[in-house]
């Protein structure tokens, strides 16, 4: 009989710890099914955070590494420079590691352009602390930390990431996917793909954004969050490719 | 015998660190350490090794935490205010039971402090330096040739044992100029089958992690390293005693105090009182046994640091409060010159001579 759907052989056979209806699991997969078809798996070394994702280590059937919080990119930055020609290096980040206390490593990384790939969830919440104001919350948004809604006078605005690194001359490839839909689900394996592509290659650092949801957290149902995503997450942190070097230069 | 060549104490480590097989540094500028970056700045590059300028010294630790685990050779450095900016990669190496080799270059503190030689650090160092229960192999070369053989003892260490090695010297060793001969036996590096290279889809993934989240399963890891510190201390304390056999003082004295308290104690040989010196090369393990037998006949100890007393602690536990232990101290980049070591050996003698 043919095989239509199995799971990616870059993924572990363990259960998942994700709440129902977070989209982790997605991006896992997406992740694997990319190291698959690239046929990388056996020298990736994966990088995991201090989050809800923490235990990725877990997941990914490839070498993996757990980091301090935010310091994903250093870390991935020393073992990418252990052997450049073999080892395949990507990190695998939330917003709280990477926007707010990984901030300056996630920029010097780029600035380098370090020969690596990050994935960046953005759910613009701390998820794995209990649902804490993030770098990325959106202003009014209800967290445990800002119980009346962010406030720009007091905790200033969200951070773009991909519209701040995109200024930089560094980074070879930014791009901002989600998840909310099949469709969106495909757009992202392509920029995953791509970012992965591009290190191999020996292009330089490839950060994809994928906006995520967290309904735990935010206090709704899965379907809920997906549709939160569009109506709120979207208008603010657009989808799209902020920095393509390459692409840029070919244009040219 | 090869041949020495003069260098300063920071480019000995620099060296040693080249001859053995440590190709990827990652350091912050910060004084009194800075030749060592620069030395690898200029070599690093010509013999196929990695060298960077981090952005801070916490991306330099983490930087030093994946090369580690990739299972290579790797170091950084830096000065007391660095030192604790990587405390909590120090903390990490330790839980995640990584190699590496860290120099502090000591300055005084506390704070940003100054520029200038100190060894206050002592406490930071020998109690691990960030949180959780660990520690680091913390040796403290007295002169410039000890800085290039530590250097190698160190990364030896750190691979034998799966943990971090701390050279802890201070500004003077690390400034001052001696003949050093860098012809140094280096050991054949030991296999890593922990380290994360890759599987080449020939083995289960390796992790490297220091997370644990049953406390049963912690408890036992803590054991397990316990057990291997247990391990360090008996195996690896290193010492040297100098005319401490009859002495009725004893000093201890480690790094530049060291040299300092040689003279003192010469000197008060000459003037009669029977003084010696136990100068600790490992400072975690320290070297209790040489402390316990010279309580058997001492009279008293006296610790000459750089600082407000800090080894001094360690000196009181070892000898059992068999004896007083005095301090002699310079604190903030002062150095205590040998008369003021003199003069205190003469003040515990009863004051005369």
């Amino acid at each position: 009989m043919a095989v239509v759907f199995d799971k990616p052989h870059a993924l572990t056979d363990v259960p998942l710890h994700y709440c129902p209806g977070c989209t982790h699991g997605i991006v896992h997969r997406l992740v694997a099914e990319v190291i698959d078809e690239l046929g990388i798996e056996g020298r990736t070394i994966g990088i995991a955070p201090v989050g809800c994702s923490v235990m990725a280590y877990n997941y990914f059937n490839c070498d993996m590494i757990e980091a301090a919080h935010g310091r994903a990119p250093a870390v991935a930055t020393g073992v990418k420079r252990a052997d450049p020609e073999n080892h395949i290096v990507f990190t695998y980040q939330g917003d709280g590691d990477l926007a707010s206390i990984g901030m300056a490593e996630t920029v010097h990384a780029a600035a380098r352009n370090e020969n690596i790939t990050v994935i960046f969830i953005n759910n613009a919440i701390y998820g794995m602390t209990g649902g804490q104001m993030a770098p990325t919350s959106l202003i009014g948004q209800v967290t445990q930390t800002s119980p009346y809604g962010r406030d720009a006078s007091l905790c200033g605005y969200p951070i773009k990431v991909c519209e701040m690194l995109s200024e930089l001359v560094g980074p070879e490839y930014l791009e901002r996917v989600t998840v909310n839909s099949v469709k969106n689900i495909r757009a992202a394996k392509k920029a995953i793909k791509k970012a992965f592509q591009n290190q191999i290659d020996g292009k330089g650092f490839s950060l994809v954004e994928v906006v995520s949801s967290c309904p735990t957290n935010w206090g709704m149902t899965p379907k809920q969050a997906l549709e939160w995503i569009d109506s709120d997450m979207l208008p603010y942190y657009p989808l799209g490719v902020y920095k393509d070097r390459s692409a840029e230069k070919e244009g040219d | 015998m090869a041949d020495k060549i003069l260098m300063k104490g920071n480019e000995a480590i620099a060296e040693a660190a080249i001859v053995a097989g440590c190709r990827h540094y990652f350091g912050y500028p910060i004084t009194p350490q800075t030749e060592i970056a620069a030395y690898m700045a200029k070599k690093m590059p010509k013999i196929g090794g990695v060298f960077l300028q981090a952005e801070s010294e916490i991306a330099a630790i983490n930087m030093v935490y994946g090369v580690a685990s990739a299972g290579k050779r790797v170091m950084t450095s830096s000065s007391s205010p660095g030192v604790s900016l990587k405390g909590e990669g120090l903390s990490y190496l330790a839980g995640s039971d990584l190699p590496s080799l860290i120099v502090n270059v000591q300055r005084g503190g506390p704070g940003l402090g100054g520029i200038q030689p100190s060894q206050s650090d002592y406490f930071q160092s020998t109690r691990g330096g960030g949180h959780g229960d660990y520690h680091m192999i913390v040796l403290a070369p007295a002169s410039v040739q000890e800085m290039a053989e530590l250097t190698v003892k160190g990364f030896e260490l750190a691979d034998t044992y799966r943990m971090t090695s701390m050279i802890l010297a201070d500004g003077t060793m690390g400034q001052m100029m001696e003949p050093v001969s860098l012809d140094i036996e280096v050991k054949p590096m030991i296999d890593k089958p922990w380290a994360t290279t890759g599987t080449k889809m020939a083995r289960k993934h390796n992790i490297v992690n220091s997370l644990s989240l049953v406390p049963e399963e912690l408890e036992q890891l803590n054991f397990a390293r316990y057990e291997r510190y247990r391990t360090i201390e008996e195996n690896e304390t290193m010492f040297e005693e100098y005319l401490v056999e009859d002495a009725d003082i004893v000093l201890a004295a480690f790094g530049i105090a060291a040299r300092v308290s040689k003279n003192a104690v010469d000197e008060a040989r000459k003037r009669g009182i029977k003084a010696g010196l136990i100068r600790p090369i490992t400072l975690w393990p320290f070297p209790k046994a040489p402390f316990m037998a010279a309580a058997e006949h001492a009279k008293a100890f006296l610790s000459v640091e750089l600082n407000m007393g800090q080894m001094i602690e360690d000196v009181q536990l070892a000898t059992g409060c068999k004896a007083p232990v005095y301090l002699c101290n310079r604190a903030g980049g002062m150095i205590p010159d040998p008369k003021q070591v003199l003069q205190s050996i003469i003040n515990i003698n009863g004051g005369e001579n």
